[in-house]
């Protein structure tokens, strides 16, 4: 809302700056967020008389005047048609400037001396007429500066109403509430109707179908207007409040509006069919086109202004074009109506025509302001088209609009809510300076009746608020509140979470934030397959972009898109993570299922430094990322199954993680294919875990065992296997002999190549015996040992390499 | 003869003094010390001595023995010394050259300020909870007194999945689902995605915030001003102003925002606080009795105060980011900043 403080001041003496004013409004309630100062965009423009107008001997087109600013006479050699002797001007004295920097000299016009430049509105900025010079109101005196004899200029203030104030939505409402702040008196406008012998109920009528949704409507008859422009003072409020002149008519429900906050409509009787009004609900299939010249379909039960006949205006939102007010017209019927907030709400949304009025009816108007606002209006058309009001006004109010009155106010109730004493005098003078109604019904009692605009008003601790935002919330005391101990529960994940995060943090990864959604073209560049549960998305009904449509099923193709950016930046070393959810969809109607999920990506050099190593990553370092995470969560019985993994990743390095039966996730190479269409030419390492599952599996017990004081003794052994045996299919086998005394085995060496043949590797395991009770001896430990390589062999086909 | 062990002494200190090797100090030993040595030579000579000098010569035999062991060792040492130093000069590296292994990652800077704001009302007691990011339209905007066609739905324009499944706007039906769960007293402090769309300079359509929320017998809107001022102050400093200024949101009355003296300008007016030397940093309230009715609450016995506040915003003037949407961007390079 835009505040006009000259303006304003029609309404109050206002003796604040307007920094000190915005500080008080802000601080209740009524945040300004800028203030603009309005300036004239000329100088030397001063109010002056035409004396004379002539021919101009050598050009057609243009005049000779005689001009005068009370003291001297000026030649002004002029273009527009407009003038005569008599006429008050706006002249442009030589050394005025004039909007765009134009300077103003003496000149000589076709062999005429020229002492100045008479002015049109649009020449000066002050409007947008450019059809003839500004005529100026005849009672100015001669020779002022233009900007002080028409009062330009102007502060207004930006104030961002809050959809519970409509009742600030115009300049008599914020007039009020500065009242309450300054306990200064509001001067509201002086009212006066003359009513012509015609009686408006001869000409016309009003019926209303649908009372639901339009509980009063009000109308006035305006005959013999004369269409032309408002005057300055009334554009130059317009304007301030950041609306464009239009005509004397259409700028005095403006007008009204602003001042009043009760939206108005001007019809051109002679466009009403039958000449009277219905108020009805739209029926299935309706098409009008409004007074932007937009046709539209409209929804069932929109609200329309019909005459009798056709829809001439869609109630509360728009005018039709097919009744407007145009230059020829010569009767207004006028409209001032209440209608139902959500209606207007739900038509102005699904119409997409969120308007200044709509905007009013339905935060909720003042029921009582209604033919206040429509007499001020007619009044108003009166006086600047010169027309005559008819006489009475139409008053169709079938049902009643009920205002909440007697609202108990418990005095004791307020200082335990805001946690201080507050005195009963201030408490009532507060609620008095709202303009509320009090009265006290036994000690600390009271019932509270608030003005019929407050329609934020039904409660007790409506009132309460009422009371703390005036009486100041920058004088009730901080205090702490009384602990009453209890225990909540805690979400173990999110200490899990955190926990990850730090290893992670220390294994050189760092965390990023993808958004939740994403394109659904991302299954498509990883392959899913066509049954896969990740290409149930979450669909979003009005995404910003295509790239944001459907909640993320993985996070695998948002790690990739950041790689890619990054690569982009000559960033080729990336270790990163994402801890966040992902979105399947149910049934229509229910829920999706919400997983967190950690993911993490890995490309590059195994380190940054460039002196030293230059090796690239591999599997094993993502592996080992992981393993070192398992390790520190004390759960060592992860596995990793390449038989399976997921389509876009690389199928012989890759694999599946689980524990037991149950699957936590994935690792392994980003498929070469999908790089290829993802257009990222590097090699990169990815993986994804389902942390709920994985909390599941954290056992936080833990039993000390005892350590042995004995030294261990190894044993080496190097098998021969086929070369697709995997590691720890042998460490399995080896394991399964429960055997007491060996303590750990371990691989040292993977070897391919010379000396062996074809299709095998040699693995070299270690094997450490130790007894918790005594030194081992050579004998026990090779009658152990012997056992468990025979079984070993035998059970894998393995041989021993010499 | 007691010339001659002079003589001795004489060449061999010379001799040891051109000794610079190991080996030619060693053999300097050998030649007047060792077994066959000269000096060894002369003691066992000693019977070809006249009576009367023998006892000299004993003594000056055994001194110059004494002096020139003593000569030795020290020569020798002096040699290893300088050969051990030697070698270590070989062994010097370049320091300057970067260390070796791994750097460690960085934590997202929203993140950073998530833990922060946790862990400091952890110490207030709050306990944090979670809520789907996926959301009923009743929990996002109904039970917290927002209607459908009311014109309070404007504050949040909504991402819709259907008609009533929304993406949650704010974290505060966290609030509703708690609350129906729980019992009071409730201290709860939810942290989540939030979404809206909005995409700018200073709005993205997916952004965190934090929700707060205490339900006892007799909480006031002075203690929430007293949380909210200990919160602030921990965050911001100790030298933090504030102010609590009046608002309007459906599910709180009294409503407040809580600004800070702008940290960039110190309330002087800047880019940053649009010249008004404050910087909204969250919005709070009393919980609206028609929210507690809601959830099964009785307004006549319990009160409790809400609030909920942006991460982006914090950490943008935390850092001095001027742009929100570099939050979302993942470059390595912004990260590795924080």
């Amino acid at each position: 809302m835009l505040v006009s403080l000259k303006w304003l001041k029609d309404y109050i003496d206002l003796e604040l700056t307007a920094p000190q004013l915005a500080d008080r409004l802000t601080m209740t309630g009524l945040e300004v967020d800028e203030i603009k100062t309005i300036a004239h965009k000329f100088s030397g423009v001063v109010v002056a008389k035409i004396l004379s107008v002539r021919k101009h001997p050598g050009a057609e087109k243009l005049s000779l005047c005689d001009v005068t600013d009370g003291s001297q006479t000026y030649p002004v050699v002029c273009g527009a048609k407009n003038i005569k002797a008599g006429d008050v001007v706006p002249l442009a004295k030589i050394g005025a400037v004039i909007p765009g920097g134009y300077t103003i000299k003496a000149t000589v016009l076709r062999g005429e001396k020229s002492d100045g430049m008479l002015c049109s509105e649009a020449e000066l900025e002050i409007g947008d007429d450019t059809s003839g010079i500004m005529q100026l109101p005849t009672g100015l005196t001669l020779g002022t500066p233009l900007e002080s004899a028409l009062n330009l200029g102007d502060t207004v203030l930006d104030v961002s109403i809050t959809p519970n104030r409509s009742d600030c939505l115009s300049m008599i409402g914020m007039a009020r509430e500065v009242a309450a702040l300054t306990g200064k008196k509001i001067k509201m406008p002086v009212i006066k109707i003359k009513e012509s012998t015609e009686d408006i109920s001869s000409l016309s009528s009003v019926s209303i179908v649908d009372a639901d949704l339009c509980p009063r409507y009000s109308a006035r008859m305006i005959k013999n207007v004369k269409i032309g422009d408002s005057p300055v003072w009334m554009k130059t409020r317009l304007e301030a409040a950041g609306l464009r002149a239009i005509n004397n008519v259409v700028d005095v429900t403006n007008f009204v509006m602003l001042e009043m906050g009760q939206p108005l409509h001007a019809f051109d009787f002679r466009f009403l069919a039958e000449g009277r009004i219905v108020v009805r609900k739209s029926k299935v299939g309706e098409e009008f086109i409004s007074l932007d010249e937009k046709s539209r379909i409209l929804p069932e039960n929109t609200l329309l202004i019909c005459d009798g006949k056709k829809p001439v205006a869609i109630g509360g939102i728009m005018g039709g074009l097919n009744s407007e007010v145009k230059e020829d017209t010569d009767t207004i019927f006028l409209e001032s109506a209440y209608f139902s907030p959500s209606s207007i709400r739900r038509s102005s949304r699904r119409l997409a025509m969120p308007t200044d009025a709509a905007f009013r009816f339905e935060r909720g108007i003042d029921p009582e302001g209604v033919i206040r606002a429509l007499n001020r209006a007619a009044q108003l058309i009166a006086e600047l088209s010169g027309g005559s009001i008819c006489k009475n006004q139409l008053d169709e109010y079938p049902q009643k609009i009920t205002a909440v009155a007697n609202i108990p106010l418990r005095l004791d109730r307020i200082c335990e809510m805001i946690g201080t004493p507050i005195a009963a005098k201030d408490v009532v003078r507060i609620l008095k300076s709202l303009g509320m109604t009090v009265r006290q019904e036994g000690k600390g009692k009271y019932l509270v009746t608030p003005p019929t605009f407050r329609v934020d008003i039904e409660r007790e601790i409506d009132l309460i608020e009422e009371v703390v935002r005036l009486y100041g919330y920058d004088r009730v005391p901080t205090t702490l509140p009384a602990v009453s101990v209890t225990e909540m529960a805690v979400i173990p994940r999110l200490d899990l979470e955190e926990r990850i995060r730090q290893l992670l943090i220390g294994s050189g990864y760092s965390e990023i934030i993808n958004y939740s959604f994403t394109s659904p073209a991302s299954v498509g560049y990883l392959c899913l397959p066509s049954d896969d549960e990740r290409r149930n998305f979450v669909v979003i009904k009005n995404p910003l972009t295509e790239e944001q449509a459907v909640m993320r099923t993985t996070m695998a193709y948002g790690l990739l898109e950041t790689l890619k950016k990054n690569i982009n930046n000559a960033s080729s070393n990336l270790k990163i993570f994402e801890m966040g959810r992902i979105f399947l969809a149910r049934k229509s109607g229910d829920l999706p299922e919400e997983k967190n999920i950690l993911a993490g990506l890995l490309t590059g050099k195994v380190s940054e430094d460039l002196w030293g190593s230059k090796v690239n990553v591999d599997f094993y370092d993502l592996k080992g990322c992981l393993e070192n995470i398992f390790y520190d969560l004390k759960l060592d019985d992860c596995r990793y199954c390449a038989e399976i993994s997921e389509q876009f990743l690389h199928p012989g390095q890759s694999c599946g993680l689980y524990f037991n039966e149950t699957r936590i996730g994935y690792l392994g190479q980003v498929h070469p294919e999908v790089m290829q269409k993802m257009d990222i030419k590097t090699t990169a390492y990815l993986f994804e875990i389902n942390i709920d599952i994985l909390e599941k599996q954290i056992n936080r017990r833990i039993t000390y065992r005892e350590i042995s004081k004995f030294p261990a003794v190894t044993r080496d052994v190097a098998f021969v296997i086929p070369f697709s045996m995997e590691a720890k299919k042998m460490l399995e086998i080896v394991l399964s002999q429960r055997e007491d005394l060996l303590e750990n085995v371990v691989i040292f060496d993977i070897y391919v190549g010379k000396g062996l043949n074809e299709g095998v590797k040699s693995l070299g395991v270690r094997f450490s015996y130790r007894a918790i009770n005594r030194t081992l001896t050579d004998t026990e430990i090779n009658s152990i040992h012997d056992k468990i390589v025979r079984n070993t062999v035998q059970l894998t086909g393995a041989k021993i390499r010499a | 003869m007691i010339a001659d062990i002079q003589q001795l002494e004489k060449a061999a200190l010379a001799e040891l003094e051109n000794a610079r090797a190991e080996d030619s100090i060693l053999a300097v030993r050998t030649k007047y010390l060792g077994r066959k040595g000269l000096l060894t030579g002369l003691l066992r000579n000693i019977s070809q001595v006249p009576i009367d000098e023998k006892p000299l010569f004993g003594k000056r035999c055994n001194e110059v023995k004494e002096i020139l062991e003593t000569k030795i060792d020290e020569a020798l040492q002096l040699q290893t010394q300088g050969e051990k130093e030697e070698s270590l000069a070989r062994e010097k590296i370049d320091v300057t050259l970067p260390g070796r292994g791994i750097r460690s990652g960085r934590i997202h800077p929203v993140i950073q300020i998530r833990r922060e704001i946790c862990d400091i009302f952890a110490s207030f007691g709050f306990s944090v909870v979670e809520g789907p990011e996926v959301e009923l339209d009743y929990y996002n905007f109904e039970a917290l007194n927002i209607p459908k066609d009311h014109p309070a739905r404007d504050m949040q324009d909504t991402f819709y999945i259907e008609d009533n499944i929304v993406l949650r706007t704010h974290t505060s039906p966290v609030q509703v689902r708690i609350m129906e769960k729980v019992k009071p007293p409730v201290r709860i402090l939810c942290p989540g995605r939030v979404y809206r769309p909005d995409s700018d300079v200073s709005h993205t359509p997916m952004f965190h915030q934090i929700e707060g929320l205490l339900v006892d017998k007799g909480v006031s809107f002075a203690d929430l001003k007293g949380i909210l001022t200990a919160f602030l102050k921990k965050v911001f400093g100790d030298d933090t102003t504030l102010r609590f200024r009046p608002s309007f949101f459906p599910f709180t009355e009294p409503s407040a925002e809580v600004d800070i003296r702008c940290v960039i300008c110190q309330g002087k007016g800047c880019r940053v606080c649009g010249q008004s030397g404050w910087l909204e940093i969250l919005g709070s309230g009393m919980v609206d009795p028609a929210v507690f009715q809601n959830v099964g609450y009785d307004a006549e016995v319990y009160s409790g105060f809400a609030f909920g506040l942006g991460l982006e915003r914090i950490a943008m003037l935390k850092y001095g980011i001027t742009d929100i949407r570099l939050l979302f961007e993942n470059d390595i390079r912004f990260l590795k900043q924080f």
